[in-house]
């Protein structure tokens, strides 16, 4: 065994995979994660557990598949995260704990990730059963969202005792891990509703089809419904488009659009009624993970695809192991390229998009070096479909409609990073809805903050 | 579950359901919108609030077969229940937040065309409510699809009713009354709240935009989570681009651009029509047709 090198993890064969949704990684089985976990040095002051925005004890559980012992491992895990096999999927370890890991140095590091998740369905397929709270201590807190910053904080607060109740406005549960995140990234029966159904049997209930600040406001939460605190998780929220000419045509969407419909409402299955106009020569505009999977969704439908990126593959805001996969699969990059204009037939729908050259300049206010259009480079891309993935602005019907909650220029909620505390009291935040689109585990570690600091709050008064 | 506690066939294609959902009823307002689901693997529609019932938790619907998960509701009866029911969505009619003087002081037009007489019923009965007279008018293609006639009686303060084919009311289309009420008949309006297919609102809106009347629209786009978060509600407002479920659905009807705003309607029409073209053959359907259209 080359110590050096992470043990391979299986995955589908790209030819194979690109014309299915299931999951594309396999993941390690029992000898392949117990020989990686055996490259890991146990670093006494170990650089990977302060990579990890939830802090999970690296080294302690890895010590534990190497000897085997699963059981043990996914209680030191559960200490810390309630979405392992989440986690274990979608986090960027390249920027989180692998980056940090030592073996890295020389070498591959210790593939922290591929581990976590072998020990959170191993032990999901044992039948490892959370432990209710014996006791609930009467009070009561309302979490608003079921993605994975509501989903950690609920789970979180039901651990201490409080009756917990998370509102969702969809018909379903999970948040971006169901409408976001496609189904051969993160399955959906296999591995999302089992990590649901684990924050239920801590006790927490479930509303969904509620819309907070429609059906119902958080100052009814608070003074009608008898919650003594709320946190929201509410999420991103709305698309962003570029503001060229020909936006609204037919075969234009937003990333969101586009995965909702193929994600929640699977629109990718036959006996499923919500339709998707899947397109045949995709471009998707966007280089970060939103990108990478509507991209290989639409291949997966189907389409010919390019990613359609105004910086450089250096820039790429995508995890590596996205962009890996998505060129594996045959996506076609066209970096340090902006559309200009979206085409149209006389019936409104797309047909190609003019789009410029550009070139990289001095860096701007991210650090990144800025893109300048190259004059007179323009041409048009042959496409039919176009899916605009550049990020979200807020959605206004929380902080429209509760009395005394602060928001940024950005139309963010204003939080306290550790405690999640916004400025109207009882009242807590995390995730997107704070810090504008980022990652699952980032929203996970406000989750974690937020039930803290709710804790504090309802201990003090 | 949602609970269906009466439903009723109003026209060919057309049905009427209260439902049981309280979070809904306790709040919602005119001009808002709901979404339903009947099932696992339904569409989620968007339909506008016909009526309310606080006390009981009741909100009634009206909707058209148009695809495929229409046409499995229509099949509901009371007893029965939607797995899915969300609301209320949107914002309300502007003239909900109107001081009440003020508004006494409106001459209004409402406009209402086939199934868009389900979501005209409720502004013009919560005006009523409040000593607020207001005009209707009704149009439908022919008399059978005439809908809520003796409801929107009861409500408004004059009546016109207007059938294409004139087999009741007037011949003609509403804004051939539009026009004869306020050039023949000397009637003034401050403000048209019009409601029905987009063409309809189109031309609706041609004629008051001449008139001078100040023109409110309700857009019915494709939707799909109805909060914002997918924007394929999207239209042009003057010179901005509006979400439908989160910014309306009611618009400055002067400012709409309705032929991008049909264009988008139509995105769906061959893949929904496919859906139900599949349902009614069963497995003989094998898509693609490319002709089965949704309605």
């Amino acid at each position: 065994m080359d110590m050096l090198k992470k043990v391979p993890v299986r995955e589908q064969d790209p030819k194979v995979r690109a014309a299915n949704f299931e999951e594309v990684c396999l993941g390690y089985n029992k000898e392949e994660a117990m020989e990686e976990a055996l490259r890991c040095l146990t670093c006494k002051n170990a650089k990977c557990v302060k990579g990890c925005p939830v802090s999970i004890d690296i080294p302690g559980f890895v010590q534990q598949v190497k000897e085997g012992k699963f059981e043990e491992a996914a209680n030191v895990i559960a200490k810390s995260s309630a979405l392992p096999a989440v986690c274990g999927r979608v986090c960027p370890q390249e920027s989180q704990c692998e980056g940090q890991c030592v073996r890295g140095i020389k070498g591959e590091p210790v593939s922290i990730g591929k581990l976590e998740r072998f020990v959170a369905d191993w032990s999901r397929e044992s039948g490892f059963v959370p432990e209710k709270p014996e006791h609930t201590n009467g009070k009561k807190v309302a979490v608003i969202g079921s993605g994975p910053a509501g989903l950690t904080c609920a789970g979180d607060l039901a651990k201490m005792g409080y009756e917990v109740t998370i509102f969702e406005a969809l018909h379903e549960p999970g948040g971006v891990l169901l409408y976001g995140i496609p189904e051969f990234r993160l399955p959906k029966e296999g591995v999302v509703k089992p990590e649901i159904e684990n924050v239920k049997k801590l006790g927490v209930t479930i509303e969904t089809n509620v819309i907070i600040g429609k059906s119902v406001t958080i100052d009814q939460l608070l003074e009608e419904e008898g919650f003594d605190a709320v946190f929201i998780g509410s999420g991103a929220g709305l698309p962003m488009f570029m503001g060229i000419p020909g936006e609204n045509a037919n075969g234009v969407f937003s990333a969101n659009e586009y995965l909702t419909r193929s994600n929640l409402m699977k629109a990718f299955r036959e006996d499923y009624d919500t339709p998707i106009a899947a397109g045949k020569k995709v471009a998707v505009v966007g280089g970060g993970n939103v990108a990478m999977d509507a991209a290989r969704t639409a291949l997966r439908l189907g389409a010919d695809v390019h990613i359609v990126y105004r910086r450089s593959e250096a820039e790429l805001p995508a995890r590596a192991e996205e962009v890996h996969h998505a060129k594996e699969e045959g996506i076609i990059f066209n970096l340090l390229t902006n559309p200009t204009e979206i085409l149209t037939d006389d019936n409104g729908w797309v047909k190609g998009m003019r789009c410029i050259r550009m070139e990289l300049g001095e860096p701007d206010a991210s650090g990144r070096r800025r893109p300048m259009p190259v004059a007179g480079s323009e041409f048009v891309i042959d496409v039919d479909t176009v899916i605009m993935s550049l990020g979200t602005s807020p959605n206004p019907l929380i902080s429209g409609t509760t009395k005394g909650l602060e928001v940024n220029r950005r139309k963010c909620i204003v939080a306290e990073e550790a405690s999640g505390k916004t400025s109207k009291e009882g009242v807590y935040a995390g995730g997107d809805a704070v810090t504008g689109a980022a990652t699952v585990i980032l929203a996970m570690e406000a989750g974690r903050a937020g039930a803290r600091g709710i804790h504090e709050y309802l201990t003090k008064i | 579950m949602y609970k269906i506690v009466k439903a009723r066939q109003l026209a060919d294609k057309i049905y009427l359901m209260d439902v049981e959902a309280p979070r809904t009823a306790r709040v919602c307002e005119p001009g808002e919108f709901v979404i339903v689901k009947i099932d696992e693997t339904g569409e989620r529609i968007p339909l506008t609030i016909c009526d309310y019932d606080r006390e009981n938790g009741i909100v009634t619907i009206v909707f058209q077969i148009v695809g495929a998960s229409t046409r499995k509701m229509a099949a509901l009866k009371a007893g029965d229940s939607f797995r899915d029911f969300v609301g209320p969505l949107g914002k309300p009619s502007e003239f909900v937040h109107e001081d009440l003087t003020v508004l006494k002081n409106k001459k209004m037009l409402f406009v209402a065309g086939g199934v868009g007489t389900a979501p005209v019923y409720p502004q013009v009965k919560w005006l009523r409510d409040r000593g607020i007279d207001a005009d209707v008018i009704v149009g439908a293609k022919t008399k059978d699809l005439l809908i809520l006639e003796e409801e929107m009686k009861a409500v408004a303060a004059n009546l016109y009713i207007t059938t294409d084919d004139g087999s009741y009311g007037q011949k003609g289309m509403v804004t051939d009354v539009i026009k004869d009420l306020v050039e023949h008949q000397g009637k003034q309006y401050h403000v048209c709240v019009a409601i029905g297919p987009m063409i309809m609102m189109k031309f609706v809106c041609l004629l008051t935009k001449k008139l001078n009347i100040p023109t409110i629209v309700s857009m019915n786009p494709i939707m799909v989570d109805g909060t914002g978060m997918c924007g394929a509600c999207r239209l042009t407002v003057g010179d901005e681009v509006k979400f439908a479920c989160v910014d309306g659905p009611e618009f400055d009807g002067h400012k709409v651009n309705f032929d991008e705003a049909m264009k988008r309607q139509q995105m769906y029409r061959t893949e929904e029509g496919r859906a139900m073209l599949k349902l009614k053959e069963g497995d003989t359907h094998h898509g693609g047709c490319g002709h089965c259209q949704g309605d």
